[in-house]
């Protein structure tokens, strides 16, 4: 066998794994790394910061289903990226980060530009690596690939010392990956199938509680299969917006939080909760002993640490949600008083919706002041409902979540787990360059905007003319409504004094920007934005300052104990 | 409730730090830890002591289990096991208390390991409380210095 470069191995790796776009920042010790990736057709994007890199990465992964890669180089590169790896690492998401070394000889030297990236991203990647050993690249590399995207999927980063991706190696053929400690549970055990279902049929108020691993396993179908088949109402967590379709009747949007009404209402008087590919967070269950008191549960999650960590599971399903979605809507296909059953429901479906009408999602309109609502409302409409939306953290990420409606799966891309500011104009670039022709908006606030605003540049360079609508209220409004609800109205450190005039740093960054200061000039802002194809869009809406997300569940509170509107 | 874990884990670079980084990012604790390679050089074997309630466990289980290093945990304090412990002692051993240190360090079939005009070290192995027994009784001679190695435990055979 004829022996090629690290460097070659690593581009020859990236091709096999079918990668066509990286995102990274080049350092001395990748140079090698930058050269050979010159020479080959996978698009690599140079970004302005490296965070950027790694959430553009993550963006596409969420927005595609494939794995996102990010190449930084050693040291403050790696640092830099690790928001964005613990960023995917929350919600799961399948990225392959590569971060340059020191060569071997300088490791623990602390040598210019050194750091224990492996040490420091231990807690916050599915696994890790430091190549020590020229023959382990090409394993290695396809091992992380493999852990990345299979089982529960989520970030691994592979460090890569100068002298390794120098020294000459072997490139061995692909053969299936077989780890004797890695080996995920994927088929659902058929009795606990039985089980979930028998309890399905004696339950008088069921629920589904869907998160984010039904959009990871690609099982939006079987869900709405099996939902409507049952017709049982189906509540979504912030992840799993999109897992079913938001203005399906069974829907009753988001839970939680900032969950609707109706929908926290009715998991808290549900007697049977159906959890799929969720893990009952504490911003989905509130004060643990008063969630769901009523409910036996079933779980299905591919991850079994997920099963009784926070609530305690009556019908554990260790699966991968599409195996066993598929399990439970074979078992109700031959069920044979499915009819009966949805009938048995109908009293149940009444008092969900008896609950929506009764507080429906709403806010007060106020004359010609622009409401952030209304801001994500006209989107929802002029878009119908279609685009693929980012949002950076806060009032933004709350306001989108409830008030534009997902009707497919990837097409919402939002920090929920770790809440990462500055998370949207870059994932908004990487799905941008998954799908060059989807409509991408980046719904931001003026405080997280300016996070990773220089990503700006990065979109400009590659043509990716995302849109970015800024809700502008000069406040850091998620920290300011706590402050005003929890704290006396004391605004400490959430005004922002000095904002940046958005429209005329768009223009600097070559990009189009847009004002709305009253709302009769909402909507012919957005549709300014959505005719422009060719360039970034910024949207500056100048927002009421002081709004409020309703409904809101105060933190550690039952969730029947909701603030409305 | 106290459990004693077994863990297998591949015997690579970083693996105990893995296991450790867990137990302190999720607020599990340690009693005791203990590791070493086995039979296979590939392959660590660590005895694990830690404290907490079922669903404690239960997640402290599934967390290493978690790891992509690890082959294989077993709670075996849910069965019949036996643990061993060994401590060396530095105790005061002058002329009044030397014949009283032999004979409590006897009656624990332990041994004298090392020797001072002042002092003997002392070796004693057996399941905690043979330690903390020891430990109790020597401690008002004079304990100057204490290391322990953590326990080591073993499920035992089947007895059919």
């Amino acid at each position: 066998m004829s022996k090629i470069t690290g460097a070659q191995a690593f581009v020859q790796c990236l091709q096999e794994e079918g990668v066509d776009t990286i995102f990274g920042f080049p350092g001395g010790v990748i140079i090698d790394l930058y050269d050979e990736l010159a020479n080959s057709s996978i698009k690599n994007l140079l970004v302005r910061h490296e965070q950027g890199a790694v959430h553009a990465a993550d963006g596409y992964a969420r927005a595609s289903g494939k794995t996102g890669v990010a190449l930084l180089t050693s040291g403050p590169g790696a640092t830099n990226g690790v928001t964005g790896i613990a960023t995917a690492y929350m919600d799961s998401i399948p990225v392959v980060v590569f971060t340059g070394q020191v060569p071997r000889a300088l490791i623990g030297n602390d040598a210019f530009q050194e750091v224990d990236i492996v040490g420091i991203t231990r807690p916050c990647t599915k696994h890790n690596y430091l190549v020590s050993d020229p023959e382990d690249l090409v394993p290695t590399i396809r091992e992380a690939f493999y852990l990345a995207s299979s089982g529960r999927p989520g970030p691994v980063l592979v460090d890569l010392p100068k002298d390794i991706i120098g020294s000459l190696v072997d490139f061995p053929e692909k053969e299936e990956i077989r780890m004797r400690t890695y080996q995920p549970h994927v088929e659902p055990h058929p009795g606990q199938i039985v089980k979930a279902c028998q309890a399905i049929v004696e339950a008088e108020r069921p629920v589904f509680y869907v998160g984010g691993g039904v959009i990871l396993s690609n099982s939006s179908e079987e869900l709405t299969a099996l939902a409507e088949k049952t017709q049982i109402p189906v509540t979504m967590t912030l992840m799993g917006l999109g897992a079913f379709p938001g203005t399906n009747p069974l829907s009753t949007g988001m839970l939680g939080m900032h969950g609707s009404y109706a929908s926290n209402m009715m998991v808290a008087k549900s007697d049977l909760l159906i959890a799929v590919g969720a893990r009952f967070d504490d911003r989905i269950t509130g004060r643990l002993d008063k969630f769901a008191p009523d409910a036996k549960v079933i779980h299905i999650d591919i991850d079994p640490t997920s099963i009784s960590k926070n609530v305690e599971v009556d019908i554990p399903i260790v699966s991968d949600c599409k195996h066993a979605l598929t399990a439970m809507n074979a078992w109700f296909n031959s069920y044979k008083e499915i009819d009966s059953l949805s009938e048995k429901y109908q009293p149940w479906r009444s008092q969900v919706k008896e609950w929506d009408t009764k507080h429906p999602l709403s806010y007060k309109e106020e004359g010609d002041i622009i409401k952030p609502q209304y801001v994500i409302e006209t989107i929802n409409r002029l878009t119908g409902g279609d685009a693929i939306i980012s949002t950076e953290v806060g009032q933004n990420q709350m306001w989108a979540a409830q008030f534009y409606k997902f009707n497919k799966p990837r097409h919402w891309l939002s920090s929920g787990g770790l809440g990462t500011m500055g998370f949207g104009l870059p994932a908004a670039i990487g799905a941008k360059m998954a799908f060059p022709d989807a409509t991408v908006i980046d719904i931001a606030g003026d405080g997280s905007i300016q996070m990773n605003i220089q990503e700006l540049a990065t979109a400009k360079q590659y043509n990716t003319p995302v849109k970015v609508a800024i809700l502008n209220n000069n406040y850091l409004g998620m920290v300011r409504q706590w402050q005003e609800l929890f704290y006396d109205k004391r605004y400490a450190g959430t005004v922002m004094e000095v904002t940046p005039d958005f429209v005329a740093l768009a223009k600097a960054y070559g990009a189009a920007g847009l004002r709305a200061k009253t709302k009769s000039e909402v909507e012919p802002v957005i549709k300014e934005a959505l005719a422009i194809n060719d360039k970034v869009v910024i949207m500056d809406f100048a927002i009421k300052r002081e709004e409020c997300v309703f409904p809101m569940v105060p933190a550690g509170g039952a969730t029947t104990e909701m603030l409305l509107v | 409730m106290k459990h004693t874990l077994s863990v297998l884990l591949q015997n690579k670079p970083g693996a105990l730090s893995r296991v450790t980084g867990l137990f302190s990012g999720r607020g599990f604790n340690i009693e005791s830890l203990c590791v070493a390679e086995t039979l296979d050089p590939k392959v660590s074997s660590m005895t694990l002591v830690t404290r907490g309630n079922d669903a404690i466990i239960e997640q402290v289980t599934k967390q290493l289990h978690k790891l992509i290093d690890v082959i294989k945990v077993t709670d075996i304090s849910e069965g019949e096991y036996v643990e061993r412990e060994m401590v060396v002692i530095r105790v005061q051993a002058e002329a009044n208390t030397r014949a009283e240190v032999l004979r409590v360090i006897d009656i624990f079939r332990g041994k004298v390991v090392d020797v001072s005009p002042t002092s003997y070290a002392v070796e004693i192995t057996g399941p905690e409380s043979k330690i903390k027994a020891v430990i109790d009784l020597l401690r008002p001679i004079g304990i100057k210095e204490v290391v322990r190695t953590g326990t080591i435990a073993m499920a035992r055979a089947p007895k059919k």
